[in-house]
């Protein structure tokens, strides 16, 4: 009768934390496999375009960025979308060494792999754009993604 | 002499430490994969030679994009939302048109003797005040015109959406699907369309 009934006090006890320390290490560990640094600090504003024919980007390290937006720091630098290399804003003329630079530093076996990721803001006039194309056409880097959000670009434009 | 234990290491603040660093790289890291339309500029033309490719009238289709994001397709005025079917049907040309591209008739692997508009050629054409959003729509939508005429055909003869046909087994299928619905779409060189 008294086989489930056990006296005493029954005393708490506490979970062992010995291995926490392992679970986070396994949670960082996966953080540091599954992500990359941050390229960039923005310094335009970058709000993509909606498109649903769309590819992933394979191979991170192929891919060099090139934002265009407006400034982020309007008292500064007015409200003209301008070009982002690097950190720092630039010309079109600036691009080519900035496709050169890039270039050198890939394996010669990938560099006709070489992608530009071109984020423009959906508020961007194309006329730098095409300025942009022009120059990309003349460093001859022609693989080019317009990196665009997943979604439908007809209803997008229709709610404006 | 006294024998000095071995002391050993708390490792209490381990959790701590890792938390830390889990903090750190959640912080500075992304993980977001970039996605987009894919495409491939032409490459710049060598400025001795002045090429002009005859083209007839009949196999361009003509897309331009004015200032005001306004689309005039052939000549006229046309909503977004029918590029998708007017680009199919300038592709196929199902009705025999002869405003639409002429036909040929192709020999490919699969599919035997096919009549293929090959030589049709969609110009998109857009201002400098053109929004960047309205071409990436216009874009999207004639990828998507090819996109769906290239899965039908490949549902109807290999039972799988041209996008499935991978590897290098299918690069034969892959193929013909494209000789019969073939991508070419053209970008003049910037001018002003006005508007």
């Amino acid at each position: 009768m008294s086989k489930f009934k056990k006296g005493g006090k029954k005393s708490v006890t506490g979970i062992t934390t010995a291995s926490l320390p392992d679970i986070i290490f396994m949670l960082l560990f996966f953080f540091m496999v599954t992500t990359v640094m941050r390229e960039v600090d923005l310094k335009v504003y970058y709000s993509p375009a909606t498109a649903n024919q769309t590819k992933k980007l394979e191979d991170k390290a192929l891919v060099s960025y090139i934002y265009i937006g407006k400034p982020l720091n309007k008292k500064v630098f007015g409200t003209v979308p301008r070009i982002q290399l690097n950190d720092s804003f630039a010309e079109p003329d600036e691009i080519r060494d900035f496709i050169a630079a890039k270039r050198e530093g890939l394996q010669e076996v990938d560099r006709p792999k070489m992608t530009v990721s071109l984020k423009i803001d959906k508020k961007v006039e194309m006329g730098i754009v095409t300025d942009v194309k022009q120059e990309l056409r003349k460093a001859s880097a022609l693989k080019i993604n317009y990196s665009t959000n997943e979604g439908d670009p007809i209803k997008e434009i229709s709610k404006h | 002499m006294a024998r000095r234990e071995i002391q050993e290491i708390n490792a209490g603040s381990m959790a701590d430490i890792a938390f830390l660093l889990l903090i750190f790289f959640l912080v500075s890291t992304t993980m977001d994969t970039d996605s987009g339309i894919l495409t491939k500029l032409p490459p710049m033309p060598e400025e001795t030679k002045d090429e002009q490719v005859d083209v007839k009238e009949r196999n361009i289709f003509v897309v331009l994009v004015n200032r005001n994001d306004q689309l005039l397709v052939e000549g006229e005025l046309m909503n977004i939302k029918d590029l998708r079917e007017a680009t199919k049907e300038f592709i196929l040309n199902p009705n025999n048109d002869p405003n639409l591209p002429a036909k040929e008739i192709v020999e490919v692997d699969y599919f035997g003797p096919m009549e293929v508009t090959k030589k049709h050629v969609i110009s998109i054409q857009n201002d400098r005040g053109t929004s960047y959003e309205m071409y990436i729509a216009v874009q999207n939508e004639i990828s998507a015109a090819i996109n769906e005429l290239r899965d039908n055909l490949s549902m109807k003869k290999f039972g799988v959406k041209f996008e499935e046909l991978t590897g290098d087994e299918n690069e034969k299928k892959r193929e013909a699907v494209e000789a019969i619905i073939p991508r070419n779409i053209s970008e003049a060189e910037p001018k002003n369309v006005g508007g």
